[in-house]
């Protein structure tokens, strides 16, 4: 792809334009993060409670949302640079030679670098030699000029000094539960070291750096943004009652934030969404769930570790002759081969390019439960090109909330151009903030062709399959009233497999004996199934529905399955019989192995249940394999 | 796969009143041919045209009546043949419904009782007229009995009742009484009755290819150790993917009859380092990355710790439907049915879906589907509540996101933004309008591009372009035909019944472009159609986004161009036409030595331009003299000379057959005029 650049681009200046604010869903490539964290001794002595009782405190919460996010960066933004800086340090450790400020750093790593196994794994166990290695001491003292803060946002500033803002999101992300940072000092000293701190974040929010704050409250007294913080990070006054949740904030919230601060937004497209008679407007798209996949596999050289790369060749099929990718593709239809141009395919797939075109209307009813194929996808409107935009969205969204009604439109994208359905969100909110964005979901529908008529597949015998009677229904209720998951949330369980494979990935990447135990937490609770109502509920509607003579299980299987499964059981005694006829050992010494047919060769792979799979050599290959010669 | 050959019978009327719906009828069946072409190429297909004006099929000669019923063609192997026949069926001239039998017949004949194959009857008709008394018994025992038939020899039958707008009026009794009558049909074998009101939902009725279903699971699914129940698990829905087409090689000699032109793909794996190092396949190991690094592990290291988990189906509990929001199903959709026979897990199954569709509950699954599976998947099962006596209920099974796969990105609150941006009372009830009355499920109607009756265009689009191929190489891709169209785009019935809420819908809004954004990204109201391709050249004329409703200041030539090329109404050409002389007027009254003059002119080649190609020549030379007169009454002369100086003449009548301005005068029209401005000056 060409690279275009475009002069009015490179000079344009967003920051006069407030608008624009609303509009950060611009594409960067990459996350530079500054972790800065308060390590004074107040956030050693104040605890919060943590899950399971115990006090954990503010410095552990904060040092442990770290690892948590760099785990997640790691994996899914791996390209992301991190810095950790500690400040209110006894030590320093800084470029500039700055008091109270300490950069946390591993061995062959920048300061701010992408983030590796070992770093995680250090600052995991920062803790343990934090006190002795780094020390805590609270840098703003009455007598003194020195300034941590201050330091500590110049040092976070310069740590950011690398790569342009253009391809990178610069941020600082500042975990403290000091309110009031001068709170020791008076008079004009005071005032003096608070402009400068004021102006050494807008310096920085000039270069395009972000400031943001993770605060922490105490438990007697709430962190309070207005004392100081409010100006630093440049909040207005209606800003303010949004951003501190509730008093008594959890520590899941705490976590829950974090994370959300984690993932920039990230814009997938821009869509015109033409609403009636040429009537347009703007939409952001965005995909706010999609499967997260082990990362992609490098090959190596397993004699010297080192990456390989695939060349793939073209070979003519009938002449062995090396070919260049074909424009042409052919489909086999009425003992022809049907040509068609590469163009040609996509132009028979083009559908009003990239539109999205509203079709009409129905009730939310229509929307049935196998109506999906695919993650949906998060439309946001934008005034960014088309003024006015933003309204006719949320007035179109109102009506269609307060009606109950979701929007039927053609997509026209050029993968695959679908029917979608439009279902209206509306914003939720709770005390840890933003639950569910307002705005629409884009959901894939199925085409006739991709609906299956599966529950048919087993009519046609003369006697009609029985539907629970009333009683059954309530003991069935019964049974669901005693097994509620009271809050059950979509997204509480981490993909088991997911953790393990990173887990083995990180033991291997730090060379560690033992692999962590990972946590499966989509196990059913045995516990709560054997409490004696469920128990009980569930004895009822077993009784109920399957009578008295339950010792069900393997009872009255399936007249068809058994067939499938006698037949099967035939081909294999058959096989074991065939088998028998053979002196495998002698064939495979003789190399008469070959001479053989296929079904002969079949007859020793059943009988030893071998795969079937493959071509001959493989067969006789895994024939040889078992015999051990 | 001879022994997976399935027969099947095509019923299709032709008689008059189903004349409106037989180009649908030709489509769906040379598609359903066409497909069998391809994916099952030993399949058989015969086909039975009733209400024909002829009288042609075995009954009839061997017990007499069936008249009006033709074997257009017998049960035999699909051939390219059969698709130019469907394509062209012949018009009939009688009502009458009289053709299961002869289908029945052609199928017990052809196959008898022990056939292995599945044997299928399709008939298709709006089943508007009578059918004829039975010699014996009434109509209902009829019905009985050719049902027993079918279900003693394991047919199926699927019917497709076109209804509605694809017929004309009809007798509402008969309608009742048909529909009855094969109404016994789907409750006494396995068929399946469909109603179909409009041509797509035709096309889309008719399964016109056949995937043999495969179960996912088969075995328990436990409420918990305790107790279990025999279910098996389908897809439910699965994308039917457009085909992937093999690579074509033209280097095979053009005599070489058996040349396959297939193209083979090599991999081959060197070092990065040193690209002339090829490394053997066995000589590979995967790598993973984390972070930066990448670490090696051989598939048997892989396999001794990697998460195992074990093949089960069972419930972590039940939830309130609205905590399972609709935006959360992530893949496409199975389905749990009780074990077929099973009567215990039957009632276990129904007894649970009921229950918990009265209780709007939801289970919550956590599947392991086979031995060896290296995740698990945790999903919602809803019930399917069955309303047909003969279909046992069962649930639908979507996959929910781990806390992985969500990403939980901020957006501003709609009450955040700016009070500009708020719709006002006005506003709103517009939209309200427009999202109650744009309705596609009206009360008592078909319910418009129903999932399971609308077909998917590019892959109909795709199969007819294929056949069109087979037969004419050279063919290029034909555009959407008005039926399919009604899937991509809004159905025009519906947007001119409706016309008036759309219009004040619009009339309410009011969009423009953002003045701040720089030129180069202004791309929303002025794209310019030329780039588009077929079907879009269509769609860019009624819709698309460059509906320019008034000429700016800022770049009034392309609002122009925009406007004129407007085509949603005749009066567009006009009022670009009306607007772009104003603006002209305006730039060239209000320029103050001579600053506006180059924009004027820009406009005026514009709005020439414009003129020559809707054919109103008249209109720009008229306007030109009266801007000319104009600019010397009011001292304004030097705006002549300019045009003169730019060499812009009135359109002659070699540019434009309607004007009635000679080559000659049009050049010589703005020279003219400066000595009568210098007389006037003297």
């Amino acid at each position: 792809m060409e690279m275009e650049i475009d002069p009015d681009d490179l000079f344009r200046d967003d920051d006069d334009d407030a608008d624009n604010e609303l509009f950060q869903g611009r594409e960067s490539t990459k996350d530079l993060v500054v972790y800065l964290v308060d390590a004074s001794p107040k956030m050693f002595s104040t605890t919060c409670p943590s899950g399971d009782d115990k006090d954990e405190t503010h410095f552990h919460v904060a040092v442990s949302c770290i690892a948590q996010c760099l785990k997640t960066q790691i994996i899914n933004n791996a390209y992301d640079e991190v810095a950790i800086c500690f400040f209110n340090t006894r030590e320093k450790w800084n470029l500039q030679d700055l008091n109270g400020v300490y950069v946390f750093n591993v061995a062959e790593q920048e300061y701010l670098d992408r983030p590796t196994a070992r770093l995680i794994k250090e600052i995991d166990s920062v803790e343990e030699s934090f006190m002795s290695k780094i020390g805590s001491q609270y840098g703003i003292v009455s007598g003194s000029r020195e300034n941590s803060l201050y330091n500590a946002l110049w040092v976070a500033q310069a740590l950011l000094r690398k790569g342009s803002s253009k391809t990178a999101e610069k941020r600082v992300l500042l975990f403290t539960n000091e309110d009031n940072p001068f709170g020791n000092i008076t008079g004009v000293i005071k005032t003096d070291m608070m402009r400068t701190t004021l102006q050494r974040a807008r310096d920085a929010q000039d270069l395009g750096i972000s400031i943001e704050l993770l605060p922490l409250s105490r438990p007697d007294s709430d962190f309070n943004v207005s004392t100081f913080y409010s100006d630093l990070l440049g909040l207005k006054s209606d800003d303010l009652a949004r951003f501190m949740p509730a008093a008594g904030e959890k520590l899941e919230d705490m976590k829950d934030q974090l994370r959300k601060k984690m993932f920039k937004k990230r814009l997938v497209r821009k869509i015109t969404f033409s609403i009636a008679n040429g009537l347009s407007i703007q939409l952001n798209s965005y995909a706010l769930i999609r499967p997260t996949l082990p990362g992609a596999i490098t090959w190596l050289d397993s004699v010297t570790n080192r990456p390989l790369k695939a060349e793939r060749s073209f070979i003519c099929a009938d002449t062995g002759a090396l070919v260049q990718e074909s424009a042409k593709r052919f489909q086999p239809y009425k003992s022809e081969n049907i040509k068609f141009s590469v163009e040609e395919l996509s132009e028979i797939k083009r559908f009003s390019a990239g539109h999205l075109r509203l079709l009409g209307f129905k009730p939310l009813n229509c929307l049935k439960e196998f109506h999906n194929l695919r993650p949906s996808t998060f439309v946001f409107p934008t005034d960014e090109e088309l003024i006015g935009s933003t309204s006719i969205f949320i007035a179109l969204h109102r009506s269609m909330l307060r009606l109950n009604r979701f929007a039927v439109a053609f997509y026209g994208s050029s993968s695959r151009p679908q029917l979608v359905a439009l279902v209206a969100q509306d914003e939720i909110i709770s005390a840890g903030g933003q639950v569910e964005p307002p705005g629409m979901h884009m959901i894939c529908l199925p085409y006739s062709e991709d609906i299956r008529n599966t529950e048919e597949l087993h009519t046609g015998s003369n006697d009609a399959p029985p539907h629970a009677n009333d009683e059954q229904i309530r003991k069935a209720a019964a049974l669901i009233k005693r097994f509620d998951l009271k809050d059950f949330s979509v997204f509480q369980f981490a993909n088991p497999a997911l953790q393990r494979h990173y887990a083995v990935l990180q033991a291997l990447a730090l060379e560690e004996e033992e692999i962590p135990e990972t946590q499966d937490e989509t196990v059913p609770d045995e516990e709560g199934m054997s409490r004696p109502t469920f128990v009980s509920a569930l004895e009822e509607f077993k009784l109920s529905v399957y009578g008295d003579n339950c010792d069900e299980e393997n009872a009255v299987g399936n007249g068809k399955e058994s067939e499938t499964s006698k037949k099967r059981k035939a081909v294999a005694d058959n096989a074991v019989k065939e088998c028998a006829n053979y002196d495998w050992g002698g064939l495979a010494d003789n190399g008469k192995l070959k001479d053989m047919t296929v079904t002969q060769l079949k007859y020793y792979l059943t009988a030893n249940n071998l795969p079937l799979a493959g071509k001959k050599e493989a067969l006789i290959s895994r024939i040889l394999t078992h015999l051990g010669k | 796969m001879a022994r997976n050959k399935d027969g099947m019978v095509l019923l299709i009327d032709v008689s008059p009143s189903m004349h409106k719906a037989l180009p649908e009828i030709e489509k769906v069946c040379s598609m359903l041919v066409e497909k069998k072409l391809i994916y099952n190429k030993y399949d058989e297909v015969g086909v039975v045209l009733f209400g024909t004006e002829d009288t042609e099929n075995e009954l009839t000669t061997e017990v007499g009546g069936y008249e009006h019923v033709v074997v257009l063609q017998n049960i035999k192997v699909v051939d390219g043949h059969l698709v130019e026949t469907l394509q062209q069926l012949p018009r009939g001239t009688h009502e009458v419904l009289d053709a299961i039998i002869v289908g029945l017949d052609m199928l017990i004949k052809k196959y008898g009782e022990t056939y292995k194959g599945k044997k299928r009857l399709c008939l298709i008709t709006n089943a508007q007229f009578p059918t004829k008394f039975p010699q014996e018994g009434t109509k209902e025992e009829q019905v009985t009995t050719i049902a027993g038939h079918m279900n003693k020899h394991g047919m199926r039958m699927e019917s497709i009742i076109v209804r509605g707008k694809l017929t004309g009026e009809a007798d509402k009794n008969i309608m009742d009484e048909n529909d009855h009558l094969l109404g016994i049909f789907s409750r006494k074998t396995c068929a399946k009755l469909v109603h179909v009101e409009s041509p797509t939902s035709l096309l889309g009725a008719l399964r016109t290819r056949k995937i043999s279903p495969v179960t996912i699971f088969r075995g328990d699914l436990e409420l918990s150790p305790k107790m279990k129940i025999k279910v098996w698990v389908y897809k439910k829905t699965s994308e039917e993917k457009f085909p992937t087409l093999k690579k074509y090689s033209e280097k095979a000699p053009p005599t070489d009859r058996f040349a396959t032109h297939e193209v083979k793909v090599d991999f081959e794996y060197k070092s990065v380092e040193d690209p002339s190092k090829v490394v053997p396949p066995d000589q590979r190991i995967k790598g993973y990355r984390y972070g930066p690094q990448v670490i090696p592990i051989s598939s048997a290291e892989w396999d001794a710790v990697k998460f195992k988990p074990e093949k089960s189906v069972k419930l972590l509990g039940f939830s309130d439907a609205k905590n399972i929001m609709r935006h959360y199903y992530m893949k496409d959709v199975n389905i749990f049915i009780p074990e077929p026979g099973n009567t215990r897990a039957i009632l276990a199954v129904s007894a649970l879906a009921r229950a918990m569709k009265d209780m709007n509950k939801v289970a919550i699954m956590r599947c392991v589907w086979r031995q060896g599976q290296g995740n698990v998947v945790v999903g919602v099962l809803t019930p399917n509540v069955s309303d047909n006596d003969n279909i046992p209920d069962s649930f639908y099974f979507n996959v929910l996101p781990f806390a992985e796969d969500v990403r939980e990105f901020q957006f501003p609150s709609f009450s955040n933004f700016p009070e500009s941006w708020q719709p006002s009372e006005q506003q709103q009830e517009a939209a309200d309008g427009l999202v109650k009355m744009l309705d596609l499920a009206p009360p008592g109607k078909e319910e418009a591009l129903l999932p399971s009756l609308t077909p998917n265009p590019v892959l109909e689009r795709f199969y007819r372009h294929l056949e069109l191929k087979s037969r004419q190489p050279d063919a290029v891709v034909p555009p959407l035909d008005e039926t399919l169209r009604t899937i991509t785009e809004p159905d025009k019935e519906l947007v001119s019944q409706k016309k008036s809420i759309i219009d004040v819908f619009r009339s309410r809004f009011e969009l423009k472009e953002n003045p701040k954004l720089k030129k180069s990204s202004r791309r929303f109201l002025r794209d310019k159609p030329s780039g588009s391709k077929e079907g879009e050249d269509h769609l860019s004329i009624t819709d698309g986004p460059n509906k320019v409703e008034k000429i700016g200041d800022t770049i009034p030539v392309q609002d122009f161009e925009a406007m004129i090329s407007r085509r949603d109404s005749p009066k567009w050409v006009g009022k670009a036409i009306k607007d772009m002389k104003n603006k002209i007027h305006d730039l060239v009254e209000d320029s103050y030595e001579g600053d506006n003059y180059s924009k004027a002119l820009e406009c005026l080649i514009a709005l020439r331009k414009g003129c020559i190609l809707e054919q109103e020549p008249k209109e720009f030379n008229d306007f030109l003299c009266n801007l000319c007169k104009f600019c010397e009454e009011k001292a304004l002369g030097s705006f002549c000379g300019f045009l003169a100086s730019k060499e812009l003449t009135l359109i002659p009548k070699r540019e434009a057959i309607d004007s009635e301005v000679t080559d000659d005068e049009a050049k010589s029209f703005l020279v003219k005029s400066e000595p009568k401005l210098e007389a006037m000056i003297e």
